[in-house]
Parts: structure tokens; sequence; C-alpha cells
């Protein structure tokens, strides 16, 4: 393959077999079709007019809310629940731990394409969106910004995460021998894609530094920038649990008996990495509260506001992981995952929207047309992640 | 602001793990003469005319200052106007405020912007390229002032925020808004000079002015100055912004990344290292091979 005399049939056998893949398999009128069409086709409708006639058109975005739903809910909260992708490959690989490789490739998949379709999202949301090649070719660089390193760091792990996966797409094309040359760059890949996601998954937090007079106090810390990164972890661990649960029950002719029975396993395992990892991020919590002398702010509603996410989002799925596991009990460990989710989702949506200016009137609040879109571009992620999964290799077959 | 980029460059791009090389950029430092404006707020009387010659000289919306009724309400900066003039009721009568970008001695909104759209030019005004700008808005989310205001409507939206007149200045002219001002409120000079005058006004009427002049050192010291009869809080300023220039806030993140960016992979590396279990189980293969087996 990677000789220079590419045979051209070989092409013409790749386009024919792609063409022939293409095509739709399976029946159309399932339920998921008939609810995702409308909504795809009617976010499209939405992006003509933003596309057209300005953001203002279909956001409630405004002066005192530049950031909304678009970059709450999909940038922040996408890339926040895709650090599951990270996390087993740290696992798998760096770790060795076996037993978690059955998930590797389909946790790295919706790392990938969360990564593609919730940050490509930002395109969306970017007033021009054609400058979005400044800060990449180099004509400017704004070194000190810490966007600038989110954004690099964006793209190189995408990449990273498109090159974990390739193998498995040389795979289903029949390039063997451009499999096994992928497939060697796999552990150097994974370290780099470890390291990548620390930073930004940090950064993100570290965007919302200089927004500190306007971050209501409880929210507000120099440590968001760690925070952001546990709650990466756990929100990822969580996450996969969640989609493991759902893949399981829809794709159960694609996954293997003897992966069925090990995901018991690893559901327990993941569950114990969750609830270690919630329970560092609960006590950095406290100290910060503690340090920041923040008692005095917690006998208001944001202070309830506060606990809610604190104690009924952190702490309570954090306990029922550690009842689960011990208990093997996979409901509560199930139901913990997507309150996890669910806190994470609200956290993120706290920094960046609720607590965002809150003293500020008029509060932003997402308009339809942004709900639609964003469902759209998860529609279009599921569209894509089942055509990807009824094609390739992704669940293990044993 | 010499020393940051130079320190956040050397970070980001060598990475060569040499952080002490800043301690050469310290001494490299420039002294500066930023230009900036002094507001003395007892001086105004309302009559918007900086408004007017603000939205004239940058093509902006002009308000109809005769007929508009504006100052019945606070107004805030607007994508119309760079600037707007505020009527705040007070136990010493009405005061009025003008309002716009101050600035900053270090910009927020240039730490933040990925692509230097924004730039704390060499002469002190904080400029904006729309040749650059994503419309990423995060210079808004960043400014402690929120001043720069965003084109929702449009395809093609600009950041709108008060440019100082900059290219006015390298005309050699002063900005619109203080060569319109008809009571001598806004007083355009380098900022050593006008901190001077500032002062001087202060202290020989320390009756008719509050002990402080709001810009010395808020946010790390702004362009823009002003003097006030009454405390500052009062007529629309954030007295909670500490002197802390902002992007200082983010300084410690940006240079724990060369760091990461060393450190973690090796670290990876050796923990992949620690957790081969290949050598363990020939061991054990070569244990029964050589005794059981045979
Ligand atoms: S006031 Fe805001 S927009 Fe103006 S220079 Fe300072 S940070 Fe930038
Ligand atoms: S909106 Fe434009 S000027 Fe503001 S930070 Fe983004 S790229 Fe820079």
């Amino acid at each position: 393959m990677n000789t220079a005399a590419v045979p051209a049939n070989e092409v013409v056998r790749f386009a024919r077999f792609f063409l022939q893949e293409l095509k739709p398999r399976g029946k159309w009128l399932t339920p998921f079709n008939v609810i995702s069409i409308p909504i795809i086709a009617a976010g499209l409708v939405i992006l003509y007019f933003r596309f057209t006639q300005g953001l203002g058109s279909v956001t409630n975005l405004s002066q005192q809310y530049p950031f909304g739903f678009w970059i709450g809910f999909d940038v922040m909260t996408g890339v926040a629940l895709a650090g599951g992708a990270y996390v087993i490959c740290f696992v798998v690989y760096v770790l060795r731990l076996e037993k978690y490789h059955s998930i590797l490739k389909v946790t790295i998949l919706n790392g990938l394409l969360a990564y593609v379709f919730y940050s490509g999202a930002l395109l969306l949301d970017l007033g021009r969106p054609w400058h979005i090649i400044n800060p990449i070719i180099g004509n400017s660089f704004g070194y000190n910004s810490v966007l600038f390193l989110v954004a690099w760091h964006f793209l190189l792990y995408t990449g990273a995460l498109f090159l974990e996966f390739a193998p498995t797409i040389a795979e289903w094309a029949h390039w063997e021998r451009l499999r096994k040359f992928l497939t060697s760059l796999t552990l150097g890949t994974v370290i780099v894609g470890i390291t990548l996601s620390m930073l930004h998954q940090s950064g993100i937090g570290a965007m919302f530094l200089m927004a500190k007079p306007k971050i209501h106090p409880l929210w507000y810390s120099e440590y968001i920038p760690l925070l952001y990164f546990v709650s990466s972890i756990f929100g990822g661990l969580a996450m996969v649990i969640f989609e493991g649960t759902i893949s399981g029950k829809v794709f159960s002719n694609l996954i293997g008996q003897k992966t069925h029975h090990s995901h018991d396993d690893i559901i327990l395992g993941l569950g114990k990495g969750a609830a270690i990892t919630m329970f560092v991020y609960y006590f950095f919590l406290a100290f910060i509260f503690m340090h920041g002398e923040k008692w005095k702010l917690i006998n208001t509603s944001w202070g309830y506001w506060y606990l809610v996410e604190v104690i009924g989002f952190v702490l309570i799925p954090c306990f029922m992981f550690a009842y689960g596991v011990r208990n093997k009990k996979f409901g509560v460990i199930r139901t913990a995952a997507a309150m996890t989710v669910l806190g994470v989702i609200l956290n993120r949506q706290n920094v960046c929207l609720i607590a965002y200016n809150w003293y500020v009137v008029d509060k932003y609040y997402p308009s339809w047309q942004e709900i639609v879109v964003t469902l759209m571009v998860v529609f279009v992620e599921v569209w894509v992640f089942r055509w990807i999964v009824t094609r390739m290799s992704v669940f293990s077959k044993e | 602001m010499d020393r940051r980029q130079f320190f956040v460059a050397s970070a980001t791009v060598a990475a060569g793990g040499i952080p002490n090389l800043n301690i050469k950029a310290d001494s490299a430092r420039e002294p500066k003469e930023f230009v900036g404006v002094l507001v003395d707020t007892t001086r105004c009387i309302g009559c918007r005319s900086c408004e007017v010659a603000c939205s004239e000289a940058q093509k902006n919306f002009v308000p109809d200052t005769k007929n508009d009724n504006a100052l019945e309400k606070i107004r805030d900066t607007s994508e119309k106007q760079y600037t707007v003039v505020n009527r705040f009721e007070t136990a010493k009568g009405a005061v009025f405020v003008k309002k716009n970008c101050l600035h900053c001695w270090q910009p927020a909104c240039a730490a933040a912007c990925l692509v230097n759209a924004m730039l704390k030019t060499k002469e002190g005004p904080v400029t904006w390229n729309g040749d650059k700008c994503m419309g990423c808005r995060f210079c808004m989310i960043s400014c402690p002032f929120d001043i720069p205001k965003f084109e929702y409507s449009g395809w093609n939206p600009r950041i709108m925020k008060c440019t100082m007149c900059y290219e006015r200045l390298q005309e050699g002219k002063k900005p619109a808004c203080v060569e319109s001002c008809p009571t001598d409120t806004l007083m355009f000079g380098r900022k050593r000079e006008l901190m001077e005058i500032a002062r001087h006004r202060v202290y020989g009427h320390p009756d008719k002015y509050v002990h402080h002049i709001y810009g010395e050192n808020e946010a790390g010291g702004t362009g823009w100055l002003y003097l006030s009869a009454v405390p500052f809080e009062q007529i629309g300023f954030r007295t909670d912004l500490g002197t802390t220039p902002y992007p200082e806030y983010t300084r410690e993140f940006l240079i724990s990344i060369p760091l990461i960016e060393f450190g973690v992979p090796a670290f990876l590396l050796a923990l992949n290292m620690l957790t081969d279990r290949k050598d363990e189980v020939s061991d054990e293969q070569k244990w029964t091979e050589a005794g059981v087996d045979k």
C-alpha cells in the first residue's frame, strides 16, 4: 500500500467497495430514523438562517452571554464526556489491563466522533468561521491565549484519535500492510493522546480563569483547570458505562458471547474507577470551599443550587458507584453513571451559562433553534456511529 | 506584557524546557509610554457630544442627542456605539459618566484572543483586526469591564469596541471624543503625565474629589483614568476587580504546559515499561520447561 506504485485497480476496488458499503442496511422505518430525520432537516434549515442572517437570528445569545448552549453544551460538555477515550487508552496500553481491551475500539470511536462533531459544532458558533485557519496556518499565533492552546490540542488530539482508530478502518478496507503499520504506531499515539487530553481538558477550564469577576464565587476558583481535568475522567468513565449499556442493547447482535459476559466485570472496574476519581474530585471541591471560606455563600439560593450539583450529582453518585461495585448491583452502577453524566453537564452549564454573569437580570435561555441544532449534531453523530459499527469490526466478536 | 508574551511564546513553541529564560526577559523590559485619556467626571455636563463625534469618526450609528432621551436610563456600549454617556443621581447631584474601553495596560481581551486580532498596540490603544478575528467571542468572556460587543445580526459580524481612534492618533490627531468635548472633561496624553494632573487635582481639592483615581491600578492599570466626586461604585464602576492584571490569572496554567508536555509522556512511558508482564510470563515458561516438562 505504501509503496509508490499503488495499483490503479486497488483504487478502483476501494471506490466500488466504498460505494457498496455506503448503501443503507436494514429497515428504514425504525423509531430512531423517524425521529431523527425531521430534526436533522429542521436543523439544516436553521443553519441556513444562521449563516445568512447572523447568530442573533436563531440564538438567544446576547452581549452579556457571548457563550450559549452550542458552546456550553455541545463543545464544553461534549469534550468532557468524551474523556473516556483517553482514560481507557491509559488503562489498556499504559497499565496493560487487558480486561478492558474489548471496549477499547468502541470507546475510541465514540471519542473520535465526539471530537469531530461536538468540537465541529464550534464552527457553527464562530462569527467568522472561515478565519479558523488563522491560528493553525501560522499567520497569527496568539501564544499567550489559553484558547490558542486549547484549539491546537483539540486538533492534534482529534488526529491522534483518528490514528488510534485507523487500524480498524484499514482492516475494513482490507489494507493489511497499512493496518500493521498503523498498529505499530499505537503506543506512541496513545501516550501523546493522553498528554494532549490532560492539557486541553484542563485548558477548557482555564478559559474561565479571566472571567473571575463574572462567575459566581462558588463556581470560580483558580483550580478550575484541575477540576475540569478530574471531572473529565469520571465523566468519561460514566459515559463509557452509559453508552455501553445502550450499545449492548441496540447492537447486541454485533457483540460476541464472551464479551457479553466479561462486560459485567468491566462495568465493575469502571464503576470503581469512577467512584475513586469522584471522591478525589469531591475532596478538591471541599478543599477549595474551605480554603476560600465560602461558608457565607451557602445560605443563598445560589448556595442551594451549588449543593444540588455537588451533593446530588457528585457525592451521591460517588457513593452509589461504591455501593454498586461492592454488592455487584449493576442497576445501581448504571443509575450512578447516568447521574454522573448529568452532573458533568450541570457543572459545565453552571460555569459557562448559569452562574456566569449571575447578577445580570436578563438571563440566557437557549432558544428552541439552538436545541434543535444540538439534537441534530447528536443525531448525525449517532448515524455515523451506526454506519461504522455495522460495517467495521468495532465490537469484539468473541 | 513583553515578559509575559516572551515567556509563553518560549513555553508553547520551543517548549525546550528552559523555564529560567524568563529572568533574562525581565531585564529586557523596555520602559513604556502608553497614551490614555483622563476623564474628570466632575466637569461633564452630559451633552453627549463625544457620542456623536465618536460615531461620526468611526462610521457607527449616530444618536439623535436632542430627542432620544437616552439619559433617562443607564445604557451600555453596544455593537452600534463605542461610547455612551450615563447619568447617575448621587448625593452630590447628577453625575455624568462616559463609558468606553479602558485600554488596559495588560488587556484581558488581547491575552484571550488566539489570533492576535485584539492587540495592544505599542502606542497604547487596544485595536481589533477583522482580517484575523474568527468571532469566538472569548475576548468578551475575558474583559473584566464587559466592553467588547458582537454584531449578532449579519453574516460577517464584527467585534465592536473603542479603538481610541487609533487611525487618528497615527495622523497626529487626538481621539474624536476628546476633541469634541466642550468642557475639557476629557484630556488626552501619556499616562504618566495624566496621573500627575489627576493627582494634582485630587490633592488640591480634597473636598471636591474622592481620594481615588480609577484606572491607576484597576485590573493592573488602564489607559483611561477617571476622577469623581462620589465613590466610584455609585457611578457605575466595578470596584471589585482587584489590581492584578487579568492575563496573570492564566499565567500559572500556561507555564505548566511545557512541564506537562514533557513530564507526562516520560511518566507514561515509564509506567508502560513497568507494567510489562511479558518477561515474567516467559520466566515462568522457562521454569516449567526446564523443571516439570523435561
Ligand atoms: S477594557 Fe476590556 S476591551 Fe478594553 S482593553 Fe481592557 S480588557 Fe480589552
Ligand atoms: S472574537 Fe475575535 S477578537 Fe475576540 S477573542 Fe475571538 S478571535 Fe479574538
